[in-house]
C-alpha cells in the first residue's frame, strides 16, 4: 500500500505542506462552493445585496464627503473614487470577518473529521469574491457613466486583487486561529475593523491629509492597496512607495498568520 | 501485513489549565501565577499498544470515558498524541458520526458531493456512485429538496449511505450504526459486514455488544485510558461486561455483618454457572443459565425457598423463580447450608445484561420475605448468529424483553 500515514506527538517544526493543500483542492473547491450557495439563502433579494451594499454606502458617502464636507478628490468624480474604494474594504472587511469566525463555525468539521485546517479559512475568504465580482460589475458600468476610458494600465490591476486576496486572506487565518482559543476576537474584531478603515483612504484621498500624515499612512497595508488599485482602473500616477510598503507588511502579515496558524493548528479540536 | 501499528501511544490533557476561552482568564493567570491552582491532569490514553492486521476488523469497547473517542480522534489525526506514536498503511476514511458538514439549506444531491468531498472521496468517485447512494438512502423523490425538510430518519438515512460507499482501504468508524429505523439499521449492519468481509481493515467502536460480537473478529476493551482486555470479541465482551457493571458472576458475603440474613436464615454465596458447574457471567442464548444460591439455615423447622427475580439492564422485571420442585416446596428445612440452582433454559432470555435479586422467603402458614440481595449478581447473554436461535436471519437489533425459541406450525389450506 502506497499511503502511509504516521502519527506523532506535535513537533515544533513549521511546515507547510503545500502537497497536501493541493491534495485536498476538491474539498477546497466544495467548501468555498457551500459558502457561495448558502450566503444569500432565504434572503428575498438573493445575490442583489452584493450590489445593494456598496452602491448605498457609496449614495451615503457621496452626500456626506463630497456635498456636505466637500472633500476633493482630483481626478475622478467622487462617487467612482468612494464605489473603488468601498469594493475593496467591503471585500476586506466582510472576508475578514467571515474567515475569523470560520474556524468556530465550522467546529463540527473541525472535531470530527481531518483534513489541513488552513482549508477553512481561506475559502471562507475566498467566497466573498463572488460580491466583489458583482460590484465591480456596476464600477466598469459607472466608469462608461462617467466617460473614464481605460488605459493600459488596467493590466496591472489582477495584481492589486491578488495582494488584496492575500492580505484578506492573512487576516482571516490569522483571527481564525486566535478565535478558537480567544472568542474576544467576535468582539474585538468589528471595532478594530472600523478603525482601520477610517485610517484607511477609503472614501477620502491621500492629498487631503498633511505630508507628516502621509508618510504614517504609508505603514497601513491598505493604502497602497487602494492606491494601486485605483491607479489601475482610472490611469492615475502609480505611487510605488506606498505600493512597495504595502507588498512587505501583506508578505510580512502572511508570514506571522502561517506562523501563529500553525503553532496553534493541533490544538483546535481539543480547544474548540 | 499490520496495517495499523500503535505504539506507547498516549494523550494527556489539562482541566481547567488551558481551557480558557478569553484573554481576560488568560491575563489573570498570569497575573496570579505563583498563587496559581495546579493544573488538574487527565490522562485520556496511557500507553496504548496494539496492532490490526490487514483486513481484520477490531472492535473498541469502553464506557464513556475510557478513552474509546480520543483514540478515534488521534488514529483519524482530528488530535495529535502526547507521546507514542502510530502509523496506518492506507488511504484512511474516519466515520466519527454520519453528516459531517451536512447543510440544512443544501439539496440532497448538493449535500452528497459535500459530505463525500468531506470525507476523503474524489469528485468523480461521488459522481460514479451517486446512483447508488440514492438508492441505498431510498430518497430518490426528494434528492434535490434541503435537507431542512427532511424527516430526522431521512436525513440519517442519507448521512449512512454516502458514508457506506467509501472506498479507503482503512475505515474507522463509531457508532454510526443506530440510525433509522429497525429495517435501515439492518441493511446498514449487512453493509458493514459486507465491508468487513471485502478485505478492509476496519476499526469500529460501538456500545451495541451484539453488533460488535456479529461484526468484528477481535477485540480491545479500554478502561480509564489504558487496554483491560484484548482478544477474541466473545471474551472481551465478557471481560468488558463484568468489569463495566461492577459485578461479577459471583458475589460472596465474606462477614457474617455483610450476609444479608434474618434470624431463619443468611446468604453465604450467590454465583451464576454454566451447565459444567463453572462461574460464568456470558452466555451463548442456546445455553442454559444456572443462578445458584448458597445459603446456611439456622434455626430450622420452617418452609424456606430461594426466590430469584430477574431484571434486564433497563431495570425492567422480567421475571421471578422461587423453589417449586415437589421435593421442597413444602417441605421444612433443618439447620445447615444449602445450595439451590435454578436453571432458566436456552433459548429464552432476550440479548443483553441482567441482573439478578436473590431472596428466600416462606409463604406458610404466614409469608416473611427473611432476606432480599438486590442486584446480587449479573450476566450477560450474545446471540452468536448462526442462524438457528429465535433470532433465524434477521442481524439487525431486535426488541423485547424475552427471545424464546417457539415451535411454529404453517399449513397451507
Amino acid at each position: 500500500m502506497q499511503n502511509v500515514t504516521k502519527i506523532k506527538p506535535s513537533d515544533s517544526w513549521i511546515t507547510l505542506n503545500l502537497k497536501e493543500l493541493w491534495a485536498y483542492r476538491e474539498l477546497f473547491y466544495f467548501l468555498t462552493w457551500r459558502d457561495v450557495k448558502i450566503r444569500y439563502k432565504q434572503t428575498a433579494i438573493g445575490i442583489l445585496w452584493a450590489i445593494l451594499q456598496p452602491v448605498l454606502t457609496t449614495a451615503i458617502f457621496t452626500v456626506i464627503f463630497s456635498q456636505l464636507a466637500r472633500v476633493e478628490t482630483s481626478n475622478v468624480p467622487y462617487p467612482l473614487f468612494a464605489l473603488s474604494g468601498l469594493l475593496v474594504w467591503l471585500y476586506i472587511n466582510n472576508s475578514i470577518t467571515l474567515s475569523s469566525n470560520s474556524l468556530v463555525g465550522n467546529a463540527n468539521l473541525v472535531t470530527k473529521v481531518y483534513f489541513p485546517r488552513l482549508i477553512v479559512p481561506i475559502s471562507a475568504a475566498l467566497a466573498g469574491l463572488i460580491d466583489f465580482a458583482l460590484g465591480f460589475i456596476v464600477l466598469i458600468l459607472m466608469m462608461v457613466y462617467y466617460g473614464i476610458n481605460l488605459t493600459r494600465q488596467i493590466f496591472l490591476l489582477p495584481f492589486f486583487l491578488l495582494l488584496m486576496v492575500i492580505l484578506t486572506l492573512s487576516f482571516g487565518t490569522l483571527f481564525s486561529a486566535v478565535n478558537v482559543r480567544f472568542r474576544d476576537v467576535k468582539f474585538a474584531l468589528p471595532f478594530a475593523l472600523q478603525i482601520w478603515m477610517f485610517l484607511s483612504t477609503v472614501f477620502y484621498p491621500l492629498d487631503i491629509l498633511s505630508e507628516k500624515w502621509r508618510a504614517m499612512f504609508a505603514f497601513n497595508p491598505l493604502n497602497g492597496i487602494l492606491q494601486g488599485f485605483r491607479a489601475s482602473l482610472f490611469g492615475e500616477q502609480f505611487d510605488w512607495t506606498a505600493i512597495g510598503a504595502s507588498i512587505a507588511l501583506t508578505f510580512f502579515v502572511m508570514l506571522i498568520s502561517l506562523f501563529v496558524f500553525k503553532q496553534m493548528e493541533d490544538d483546535f479540536a481539543d480547544l474548540i | 501485513m499490520q496495517v495499523i501499528k500503535v505504539e506507547n501511544l498516549s494523550k494527556l490533557y489539562f482541566l481547567g489549565g488551558t481551557m480558557h476561552n478569553s484573554l481576560r482568564d488568560v491575563i489573570m493567570n498570569f497575573a496570579n501565577s505563583p498563587r496559581r491552582v495546579a493544573k488538574q491532569e487527565l490522562w485520556a490514553l496511557r500507553d496504548i499498544n496494539f496492532t490490526v492486521e490487514d483486513g481484520e476488523t477490531l472492535g473498541i469497547i469502553g464506557h464513556n470515558g475510557a478513552g474509546k473517542s480520543t483514540l478515534l480522534k488521534i488514529l483519524s489525526r482530528i488530535t495529535k498524541p502526547s507521546s507514542g506514536m502510530a502509523e496506518i498503511h492506507g488511504r484512511i476514511a474516519s466515520l466519527l458520526e454520519v453528516g459531517t458538514g451536512f447543510h440544512n439549506e443544501l439539496s440532497g444531491r448538493e449535500n452528497i458531493f459535500l459530505n463525500g468531498a468531506i470525507l476523503g472521496m474524489k469528485r468523480r468517485e461521488i459522481e460514479r456512485k451517486f446512483d447508488e447512494i440514492v438508492d441505498f438512502a431510498e430518497i430518490e423523490k426528494f434528492i434535490d429538496t434541503p435537507v431542512k425538510h427532511y424527516s430526522s430518519g431521512m436525513y440519517m438515512r442519507l448521512a449512512f449511505s454516502v458514508a457506506a460507499y467509501l472506498e479507503q482501504e482503512v475505515l474507522i468508524v463509531d457508532e454510526v450504526l443506530a440510525v433509522g429505523d429497525v429495517a435501515f439499521q439492518k441493511k446498514c449492519l449487512n453493509k458493514m459486514r459486507d465491508v468487513s468481509q471485502s478485505g478492509r481493515t476496519v476499526l469500529f467502536v460501538s456500545h451495541d455488544m451484539s453488533a460488535i460480537t456479529r461484526i468484528c473478529n477481535r477485540a480491545i476493551a479500554l478502561n480509564k485510558g489504558k487496554i483491560i482486555a484484548e482478544g477474541a470479541t466473545a471474551d472481551v465482551v465478557r471481560e468488558y461486561l463484568s468489569e463495566s457493571w461492577g459485578m461479577t458472576a459471583q458475589k460472596t458475603f465474606e462477614s457474617d455483618a455483610q450476609m444479608p440474613s434474618s434470624d431463619e436464615v443468611r446468604l453465604k454465596k450467590v454465583r451464576i454457572v454454566a451447565g459444567d458447574g463453572e462461574t460464568c457471567d456470558a452466555f451463548d442464548i442456546r445455553k442454559k443459565i444456572g443462578i445458584e444460591a448458597t445459603y446456611e439455615v439456622l434455626r430450622g423447622g420452617q418452609i424456606l425457598l430461594p426466590n430469584y427475580q430477574v431484571y434486564n439492564q433497563d431495570r425492567v422485571h422480567i421475571f421471578t423463580i422461587q423453589d417449586v420442585s415437589n421435593e421442597w416446596m413444602r417441605q421444612k428445612k433443618e439447620p445447615g447450608e444449602f445450595v439451590s440452582t435454578a436453571w432458566i433454559p436456552g433459548n429464552l432470555m432476550s440479548e443483553g445484561s441482567f441482573f439478578v435479586n436473590v431472596a428466600v422467603v416462606t409463604y406458610l402458614p404466614k409469608m416473611t420475605v427473611h432476606f432480599n440481595a438486590l442486584e446480587a449478581v449479573s450476566f450477560s447473554v450474545i446471540d452468536p448468529m448462526t442462524g438457528d436461535t429465535a433470532r433465524g436471519d434477521f442481524v439487525g437489533n431486535m426488541d423485547g424483553a424475552m427471545r424464546p425459541l417457539v415451535e411454529w406450525e404453517t399449513a397451507k389450506h
